[in-house]
């Protein structure tokens, strides 16, 4: 399954919750996993190059250090200049997910989402309008959705399932 | 929130180190202690201003596919459908927002027909069409959030 080995995915449930906060992290895991330190820093470092890490490190929550406000920016971008575009607003420190998806004409027009954190709604249109700058007339329309309300929040630990459940029926 | 704090935020979001004693060498980039990074990385976990710290997976690598969803829910219908769309385990957020397209979800299934059989079920019991938005592509410069 995607060049994980069966090392690889014991490395990820052991960890996708979080590393040991001692010393020697990989120490502790090495003795959960009853293998050897080494081999679980070279099996993540090939993961990290694989890009399925995509980083180690602090995980900050946006909401608890104040940043209450993230609008979803839609926009109806050239297709043409979405993926040159698209990389600049992926940049952007106040960016935290962008992406291209399709339109869904005539209700849909938008094909760039951009998800925008701030510490208010009018941090958010303000920063709105420097991607609006970016974008320039590439740019036809776009609308920020605010949330209103977390209807269901719940952790996308899908390995854990997927192990499961290739342990059950021998699938994966 | 003091000065390093901030500084561990904002400069610890990628980047630990895989080596024997990796809080000493990121430590010291910071110019602190190994136990200090330790002791406020735990402190920054238990009240929330971090909510992880570890490696981040990218999910879609894991195997399974994902895929966000909108449906334009008639106002009157809006708790009544939000229950039926939470019921589905393969429903991981669902978020009210402030449009016509009034409710977005993720899906998260084993596999592509696995997200297509849930919209179908979907579209059938709320009688409502359900519209996709896969992710085409993905502009992800590796976030640096900064505080």
């Amino acid at each position: 399954m995607n060049g994980l080995t069966e090392l690889d995915r014991r490395i990820v449930l052991a960890t996708q919750g979080g590393l040991p906060l001692t010393a020697r992290p990989f120490d502790i895991l090495a003795e959960q996993l009853d293998v050897d330190a080494d081999l679980i820093r070279q099996r993540m470092q090939r993961m990290l190059d694989r890009g399925a890490i995509r980083r180690i490190g602090v995980v900050p929550n946006h909401y608890k250090l104040g940043f209450r406000a993230n609008g979803m920016s839609v926009w109806d971008v050239d297709d043409e200049k979405i993926a040159h575009l698209g990389e600049r607003i992926g940049g952007l420190d106040f960016v935290s997910h962008a992406y291209h998806r399709p339109r869904r004409l005539p209700e849909w027009p938008y094909n760039l989402f951009a998800m925008v954190h701030g510490k208010s709604r009018d941090e958010v249109a303000r920063k709105v309008k420097l991607i609006a700058g970016i974008l320039g007339d590439a740019q036809r329309q776009h609308e920020v959705l605010f949330s209103t309300r977390v209807l269901k929040k719940t952790g996308l630990r899908l390995l854990e399932q997927t192990v499961m459940t290739a342990r059950k029926s021998e699938v994966a | 929130m003091d000065d390093l704090d901030r500084r561990i935020i904002n400069n610890l979001q990628g980047g630990f180190p895989l080596e024997d004693r990796p809080f000493r060498v990121a430590a010291a980039r910071l110019d602190i202690s190994e136990e200090r990074l330790i002791e406020r990385v735990r402190a920054m976990l238990a009240d929330g201003r971090l909510s992880r710290f570890g490696p981040l997976y990218n999910v879609e690598m894991m195997g399974g596919s994902f895929s966000l969803c909108a449906m334009r829910v008639p106002v009157e219908r809006f708790e009544e459908v939000a229950e039926q769309v939470n019921s589905l385990p393969q429903v991981a957020h669902n978020y009210e927002r402030d449009h016509p397209f009034n409710m977005w979800f993720v899906l998260a299934t084993e596999s592509m027909d696995g997200i297509a059989e849930v919209v179908a079920e979907l579209e059938r019991s709320t009688e409502l069409p359900v519209y996709e938005f896969p992710k085409l592509d993905e502009y992800y410069v590796g976030l640096r959030f900064n505080v």
